[in-house]
C-alpha cells in the first residue's frame, strides 16, 4: 500500500508527495483537504524537530515543500469564505541592530504551524516598524528576537517605544534568541522569555489561554 | 595554531554567577585549566552582564592574568568595557581586542584603543550592510577592514581576521565560501592571522563536535593559523597539533612528537 500524503509529507519524500499532490488535484480533491493534510505533517515535522530527530537542514526543507505545495494548489483554490481559526495574531523580528534570522525563523514557523497568524518584520527591524505593524494587525503578542548581547538596550527601548505609541497594554512580548534570564527580561520590560522555539510557543498558547 | 581559549564567557553555563558574585577561585581555575591544555590567549567576556560590564570585565582581566602567563583576549563589542579591560591589562605580550568590523561606528569607536594600547586585533568580516553571505563578500570587507587598519597605523601581523563562520544547516554552501575568502585573504596579506569561532558551522546539526573537528582542519589547509575554541576538548587540540605538523610547519615533526610523548595526544 502506497503511503498516504500526510506520512509523505512527514517523512520530508518531497518529490513523491508533490507527485500525489498534483494527481490529487487532477482527481478533482478539494484542495482544503491538501491544505489540512500539510497541516497535519508539518505539525508532525514540528515535534519530531522538538524531539530531536529531525535537524534544522530538515526544517528548512519542510519550508520550502510548503511553497512548492502552495505554488501547485493556489490557482485551485476558491475563496469559499471559509477562514481558519487562529489561536492569535502575533508580530515578530529580530530587533535593530542584530541581523540573526536562523531562531526567529524556527520561531516563526513553530508558531505558524502551532495555529497562530505570524507576521514576520524581519531582522535589524527599526522600533517605528515594529510599531507601524502593530498598529495595521493589531497582535496579541509582540515578540522580539535577539542575539547579541548588545541588543539588550534596543530591546528596550522598543518595548518603551511601544508603550509611549500607547499600545503596550494591547499586548504581551516575548523575548528571546540569546542568552536571556529573568533579569534580561526584567530590564527590557517584556513580560517573558522563552529559551527555545518550543518554549515561544507553550508561551504563546499560555497566553492565549490554550 | 594559535588557540584562544573561549571558556570563560558569561553566555556560557555557570560563568554568569561566578562572575557576579566575583568568585576568583573558579574563573582562575578555568582559566588555569586552559593554559595548561595549551591555550595561547585566554579570551575573557561578559557581555550578558550588560550595564555591569565594564566593572566585570576589569575585574575578569585581573583576575585571569593573576594566575596565567599567556596574555589574554579581551571580548566585547562595548568600547567603554574594552578601556577598562585594557587599563587593568598587565602582560608583556599585548592583548588581543575581540573585535572590530568595518561598521563605521563600531570601527571609530573601537580603533583609538588600539592604537592607544598597541594590542593586536580581532577584524569581523561584516560591515553596516551586515553579515557576509558569499567567499566574495568576506574578501571585500575583509580586505577594505585590513587596508583601513593598517592606514590607521596597526601593523598587518596583528590583525586576526574572523571570516564569520555561519552554519551550513542553513545554507550548504557556507563551509567552502569562507574557506575560499581564507584562501584569497591569506595569498594577499602573508602576515595576517586568520580566525575564528568554528562551532557556528555546525549549528542546528546533529554530533556538532564531529563537524567542528573536521572544519577545523580544512580551514588550516587553506591558511587559518589561529581558532577560538574549547582547548580543554583534547580531540580538537590533537587535530590542531597534528593538522600544524601535517602542512608543513613543524621541523622534523618535533612539536608533533613532544605531543605524544607528553600524552597530550588523543585519536
Amino acid at each position: 500500500m502506497s503511503k498516504n500524503l500526510v506520512e509523505l509529507l512527514a517523512d520530508l519524500n518531497e518529490d513523491e508527495a508533490l507527485n500525489l499532490i498534483e494527481s490529487k488535484i487532477e482527481d478533482g480533491t478539494n484542495p482544503r483537504d491538501i491544505l489540512e493534510d500539510t497541516k497535519e505533517a508539518m505539525q508532525i515535522i514540528g515535534s519530531r524537530f522538538e524531539e530531536g530527530e529531525y535537524f534544522l537542514p530538515e526544517l528548512i526543507l519542510s519550508g520550502e515543500m510548503i511553497n512548492d505545495i502552495m505554488e501547485i494548489i493556489k490557482p485551485h483554490l476558491v475563496d469559499d469564505g471559509e477562514e481558519d481559526e487562529k489561536l492569535g495574531t502575533i508580530v515578530l523580528g529580530t530587533v535593530k541592530g542584530d541581523i540573526h534570522d536562523i531562531g526567529k525563523d524556527i520561531v516563526a514557523f513553530m508558531l505558524d504551524i502551532n495555529g497562530f497568524e505570524v507576521h514576520d518584520i524581519g531582522v535589524d527591524a527599526p522600533i517605528q516598524k515594529f510599531i507601524d505593524k502593530i498598529e495595521e494587525v493589531d497582535p496579541d503578542i509582540v515578540a522580539l528576537s535577539g542575539f547579541l548581547t548588545t541588543v539588550f538596550d534596543t530591546m528596550k527601548d522598543t518595548i518603551e517605544a511601544i508603550k509611549d505609541a500607547g499600545l503596550r497594554d494591547d499586548v504581551k512580548i516575548m523575548i528571546g534568541g540569546g542568552p536571556i534570564d529573568e533579569q534580561i527580561t526584567e530590564y527590557t520590560g517584556a513580560d517573558d522569555f522563552g529559551d527555545d522555539a518550543m518554549e515561544a510557543v507553550a508561551l504563546a498558547k499560555k497566553w492565549m489561554g490554550e | 595554531m594559535i588557540i584562544i581559549g573561549e571558556l570563560i564567557n558569561t553566555s556560557r553555563d555557570g560563568v554568569e554567577p561566578a562572575v557576579k558574585e566575583r568568585d576568583k577561585e573558579f574563573i582562575q581555575n578555568l582559566a588555569k585549566k586552559q593554559e595548561e591544555a595549551g591555550a595561547d590567549f585566554i579570551d575573557v567576556n561578559c557581555g550578558t552582564l550588560i550595564q555591569e560590564e565594564p566593572e566585570a570585565l576589569e575585574w575578569l582581566v585581573e583576575t585571569v592574568q593573576e594566575v596565567v602567563g599567556v596574555p589574554l583576549c579581551i571580548d566585547s563589542p562595548n568600547p567603554e568595557a574594552l578601556k577598562q579591560g585594557l587599563e587593568a591589562y598587565h602582560h608583556d605580550t599585548p592583548a588581543i581586542i575581540n573585535s572590530i568590523t568595518a561598521e563605521s561606528e563600531r570601527y571609530e569607536e573601537v580603533l583609538p584603543l588600539l592604537q592607544e594600547y598597541d594590542t593586536s586585533v580581532v577584524a569581523l568580516a561584516m560591515d553596516d550592510s551586515g553579515m557576509p553571505k558569499t567567499a566574495e563578500d568576506r574578501i571585500n570587507v575583509a580586505t577594505r577592514l585590513i587596508e583601513d587598519l593598517m592606514s590607521d597605523g596597526i601593523a598587518e601581523e596583528n590583525i586576526y581576521v574572523d571570516p564569520l563562520v555561519q552554519p551550513i544547516g542553513t545554507d550548504v554552501k557556507m563551509g567552502v565560501e569562507i574557506l575560499d575568502a581564507i584562501d584569497v585573504i591569506t595569498d594577499k596579506y602573508e602576515e595576517i592571522h586568520i580566525t575564528c569561532g568554528l562551532s557556528n558551522i555546525s549549528h542546528g546539526l546533529p554530533m556538532r563536535k564531529l563537524l567542528n573537528q573536521t572544519y577545523l582542519v580544512l580551514a588550516m589547509s587553506r591558511g587559518m593559523d589561529s581558532a577560538i575554541l574549547d582547548p580543554l576538548d583534547e580531540k580538537i587540540m590533537s587535530l590542531a597539533t597534528t593538522g600544524h605538523t601535517l602542512l608543513g610547519n613543524d621541523k622534523y615533526c618535533a612539536n608533533y612528537i613532544k605531543a605524544a610523548k607528553s600524552n597530550k595526544l588523543t585519536t
